[in-house]
């Protein structure tokens, strides 16, 4: 797919949507697998860069989940106020 | 327990409304196939599993099935949710609009509503995998019957997950 986007916030929600999609393929293969060294390896580079940028999303933008959520930097619940992630297409 | 991710796993952003494509949709979120079904399946079995790796495979599939819904969930919201009542009397989505309008309900493309018997829970872990493997194939037919004679590109790029891997075509 070629990927253009229109924001920063966009490009980060994609990368970290490409992260998470190697993470969950990874997870499934070690499930069945749960010795194999390489694969942990393999998992781990991913899933600590899954984890970076979805704090940094989190930092920058709104939560995308509730262990990302500081309460303290902000006068509002951003978790319930920003968009739900079907709000788009059709407007 | 679960966590909620704010974010679709694939995203979702659909170009034209069409109601006549939601009417098909529907069924991949409650249909005999559809994403309800593949969930609870594998969330349900996962515990008379006598195998740990078996029931840590079954609850990470049937949780990523649940990521699979709301995607779906998503498309037939989007595909539905700036209809003219013009639009929607002309199309085949007249019927569903009579009892939801445009809320998200599980039921298939013909308007059975989303059924327990669509799926089975056996506690004999090779009848359940057996199961799993037919409700595989079964999935995958059901994606090859969508009606191929709409622009599905433009409608949504998602089309390349769940719908173009089971045609013969990558237009």
């Amino acid at each position: 797919m070629n990927a253009q986007f229109s924001s920063e916030q966009e490009k980060l929600l994609h990368d970290i949507g490409v992260l998470s999609f190697v993470v969950i393929e990874l997870s499934l293969y070690l499930d069945t697998h749960p010795t194999d060294q390489n694969a942990m390896k393999y998992f781990n580079h991913y899933n600590n860069l899954a984890n970076q940028a979805r704090q940094e999303y989190s930092a920058r933008y709104t939560p995308l989940t509730l262990s990302c959520a500081d309460a303290s930097a902000c006068d509002d619940w951003k978790w319930a106020l920003a968009p739900m992630p079907w709000e788009g297409g059709c407007n | 327990m679960w966590n909620y991710e704010r974010r679709l796993e694939f995203p979702v952003n659909i170009k034209e409304a069409n109601a006549d494509i939601a009417q098909a949709i529907i069924s991949q979120y409650g249909g005999p196939d559809g994403e309800m079904g593949a969930s609870m399946r594998y969330l349900s079995q996962r515990y008379a599993c006598p195998y740990r790796e078996v029931s840590a495979v079954l609850t990470d599939i049937g949780t990523e099935e649940l990521a699979h819904l709301e995607m779906v969930a998503a498309i037939v919201h989007q595909l539905t949710k700036n209809l003219s009542m013009e639009q929607i009397e002309a199309s085949g989505f007249r019927n569903y609009y009579v009892d939801h309008t445009v809320g998200i309900w599980p039921q298939a493309a013909g308007g059975v509503p989303f059924n327990a018997c669509e799926f089975q829970s056996k506690g004999d872990i090779i009848t359940d995998l057996m199961e799993d493997m037919a409700a595989d194939e079964t999935f995958t037919h059901t994606q090859s019957k969508l009606p191929v004679d709409y622009n599905w590109r433009q409608i949504c790029p998602m089309y390349f997950i769940i719908i173009a891997p089971h045609f013969n075509i990558i237009n």
